[in-house]
């Protein structure tokens, strides 16, 4: 940083204020005081900014330094056994960097080079077989973009509003475009027999996190991806390779990943008996609830972005996905559900991807219950919190694909409540 | 065909959209029968993937004081918000289920694999088939599903049937929630008039940044000139806590200490430093270079370390680095569930790092 002196209007601007509010008094078109960022010279247009030897790999500018994953350590008794959240609320567009994509670890987020990469095909295969990171990169590849949510994501809203921010209630979610091998090359590689029908995918860090799917996902669109985002994983997000499971729970999209093992019968693992099952009121559960159900949430206006521009044109901006396809459409409400309207979907909608929607409205200043409802192309349309409860009751903690409500205050400042 | 040919078959078959490959490319080899047996161990419900082994209740008593209770506690309760194992029959109804292998788990055989592939924490795959077999019956006799005879082995592994095996069914959503949310939705007039029930600021459990607005609000642009925006932006300095006992810091190395972070990493699941540190699985360990051992306040101490303590053990450097390389060698029944460092050099480092925090 070369300069940090701050810079006041000069003497020459403030004279100039004082004709620009005479004008300004007139009724007409010059702007009250001369800005000075534009009539004086500044640092950076006059001296030199960084060298292009400066930074080999860039991080963000120091003013985006707010724009970071954070965690609730409230929620989980270790850091290394935990998850952090996705800063949705100061993101645009669908893609997620990967440097701020939540993280979810069951044991830490291991060290492993691709030299020392293995996976492991086994189980009912005609072959067991092993295939370095060398032999991956050889495998006719694919690209697919798709989110990857957790299936808590929103899982401390059932009982009620509970924290003030879309990157807390909403934020376990990240969009990447990934590049890899299809699992179905893979396991056609080593011969799946005729009486297999699950895969069951294993991680090689010490949690050793392993999720079963029935083999017809495992030969549809899963993905075992080396890239993301144009570059290698990011070690949080499982370097050198995880699989891609688009539509599917998070907790399935294994990292580091080292074995597929093929079985006649889901493995029933402690990730899916224990943990993501969902409880319902009447002491039932779900089990095998893999697919993320169409969702959406305004990102801006929200708790960590009020409006600080006062009334006038306001750009609502948020996310919509669904697990079963394409966003067909999202509705956003003004007024806690009364009344909808069509929102765009900006840029490209992908299935099983986020899609960014925008509305664009003039604010009179008043109080507003934000609301937005997705609509995928299966024609499922985002319930509301109630109606899932009347269902689930209050102990499902997964799965919570509920219409979120905002309470714009006149100031600006916006809240995360239920209303009823 | 040679594996040359395949690969030109491959090259073909790719100018197509996608690539549909029914024969094989030929890459990877065939996995040996040992990598297999290392990395399949795996266990089904119906008991595939055993091993040869068994284990008695008595003996899973011990094992679990010596690997789990720190942190599921002596009799599986769970100490502070780590998993409770036993207990919470007849709950799942509760506002607050509590569940455990004895009132949730369908199935005893993913007991047995988490336990042998993934504990315990910080040290897994460290528990031997006839110790898994033993906890694990440690575990169904704190549920009191077995007598404290017990022995648990691959024979009759398959016998033992959790109490809430029939309490799951597989994903029903598409016949008890779609119907119902499908369609053209109400555009107007759809609600009579609306009240706020509920606000998350009421309950005050979101993190906060310094200013007491939620962690992470976005600053205002009105600040954006670059000299008005340079301090508040700037993430608070992490290393600001530490900045406190500077006198010990001088003195180490600070390559060393910074190594010692590293290996921290290992313990911190367990034990806090720095300002504000509490007790938690472990004691807080500020001040811990050369001060009395056991002498934490509020932490409960295994019998064993309470015992060293009476007897005026300090934590002096050599001490604590025998100590680190092998706790339960060390010190038989501590509470420390803690391979060890193997390296002196790590030993030597944490050692530095923890040395920085004063008590």
């Amino acid at each position: 940083m070369a300069e940090t002196e701050k810079k006041g209007p000069s003497r020459r601007a403030v004279l100039g204020a004082g004709l620009a509010t005479g004008a300004l008094a007139a009724g007409m078109g010059r702007a009250q005081e001369a800005d000075p960022l534009i009539t004086e010279v500044q640092d950076w247009a006059s001296s030199f900014g960084d060298p292009v030897d400066a930074a080999p790999y860039g991080t963000p500018i120091r003013f985006e330094s707010h724009v970071v994953r954070r965690n609730v350590e409230w929620l989980t008794e270790s850091p290394v056994s935990s998850i952090n959240f996705t800063p949705i609320h100061a993101l645009e567009g669908t893609i997620t960097p990967q440097g701020c994509a939540f993280e979810r670890h069951h044991s830490g987020a291991i060290e492993l080079s691709k030299g020392d990469y293995r996976l492991m095909i086994s189980g009912l295969v005609e072959t067991p077989m092993v295939f370095t990171y060398e032999d991956l990169m050889r495998f006719p590849r694919t690209v697919t973009t798709a989110f990857c949510e957790c299936a808590a994501n929103g899982g401390m809203e059932w009982g009620g509003a509970q924290l003030e921010g879309c990157q807390f209630t909403q934020g376990m979610i990240h969009n990447m475009e990934y590049t890899g091998v299809p699992l179905r090359l893979l396991l056609e590689e080593a011969g799946v027999k005729p009486e297999g029908k699950w895969i069951y995918a294993e991680g090689a860090d010490a949690s050793s996190n392993g999720r079963s799917m029935p083999l017809e996902k495992a030969l549809d669109d899963v993905l075992v991806a080396f890239f993301a985002n144009g570059e290698a994983l990011r070690k949080e997000h499982g370097y050198p390779v995880r699989l891609v499971v688009p539509g599917f729970e998070g907790n399935m999209w294994v990292k580091w990943l080292r074995r597929i093992g093929v079985y006649d019968q889901a493995v029933e693992s402690r990730e899916e008996t224990s943990k993501y099952t969902d409880l319902m009121a009447d002491g039932s559960a779900r089990k095998w609830t893999w697919v993320m159900d169409a969702k959406s949430v305004i990102t801006s206006p929200s708790p960590q972005a009020p409006i600080r521009h006062g009334k006038g044109p306001l750009v609502i901006t948020g996310l919509a996905w669904s697990g079963h396809g394409k966003i067909d459409r999202v509705d956003v409400s003004i007024d806690g559900g009364k009344n909808w309207q069509t929102a765009r979907l900006s840029g490209d909608v992908k299935p099983k991807a986020l899609t960014r929607f925008h509305l664009d409205i003039d604010w009179d200043g008043s109080e507003l219950l934000l609301q937005s409802r997705a609509m995928d192309e299966t024609g499922y349309v985002q319930p509301t919190k109630d109606q899932l409860r009347e269902i689930r009751g209050l102990n499902n903690v997964y799965h919570n694909n509920s219409i979120q409500t905002w309470w714009v205050r006149a100031d600006g400042e916006v809240e995360n409540v239920e209303i009823a | 065909m040679s594996k040359s040919l395949k690969l030109l078959a491959c090259t073909v078959a790719l100018t197509a959209a996608t690539p549909v490959l029914a024969e094989k490319i030929g890459l990877g080899r065939p996995a040996l029968p040992e990598e297999v047996a290392a990395w399949d161990v795996a266990v089904l419900p119906d008991g595939t993937g055993l091993p040869e082994g068994s284990g008695d209740v008595f003996t899973g008593d011990e094992v679990f004081a010596e690997k789990c209770a720190s942190c599921h506690g002596d009799f599986a309760e769970g100490i502070d918000n780590w998993p409770v194992l036993a207990g919470g029959q007849n709950s799942l109804t509760n506002r607050r289920p509590v569940k455990t292998v004895g009132s949730y788990w369908p199935y005893l055989s993913t007991v047995w694999d988490y336990i042998h592939r993934s504990m315990p924490f910080g040290a897994a795959q460290t528990v031997t088939p006839d110790e898994a077999y033993a906890i694990t019956a440690f575990i169904l006799y704190s549920n009191g599903l077995v007598e404290d005879d017990f022995v648990l082995s691959k024979e009759n592994f398959s016998e033992i049937r959790l109490p809430n095996e029939g309490g799951f069914r597989p994903d029903d959503r598409a016949e008890a929630e779609y119907p119902l949310f499908m369609g053209e939705p109400c555009m107007a007039d759809c609600a009579g008039d609306l009240k706020v029930t509920k606000r998350a600021v009421d309950l005050n459990v979101t993190p906060e940044d310094p200013d007491g607005k939620p962690a992470g609000t976005l600053p205002p642009l009105t600040l954006a000139a670059a000299g008005d925006v340079a301090a508040p932006a700037e993430e608070p300095a992490a290393e600001a806590a530490e900045e406190a006992p500077a006198v010990e810091t001088a003195a180490a190395d600070p390559a060393l200490v910074e190594a010692g972070e590293k290996v921290f990493k290992k313990c911190k699941a367990c034990h806090k430093v720095g300002d504000g540190a509490k007790n938690a699985t472990g004691p807080i360990l500020n001040g811990i270079v050369g001060k009395a051992a056991g002498a934490v306040d509020g932490f409960k101490y295994s019998k064993p370390m309470q015992a060293a303590a009476e007897g005026g053990l300090v934590w002096s450097h050599e001490a604590l680095a025998e100590f680190l390389a092998n706790p339960k060698g060390y010190m038989k029944g501590t509470k420390m569930s803690f391979a060890g460092l193997k390296k002196a050099e790590e030993i030597d480092a944490v050692i530095a790092y923890l040395g920085t925090f004063g008590g």
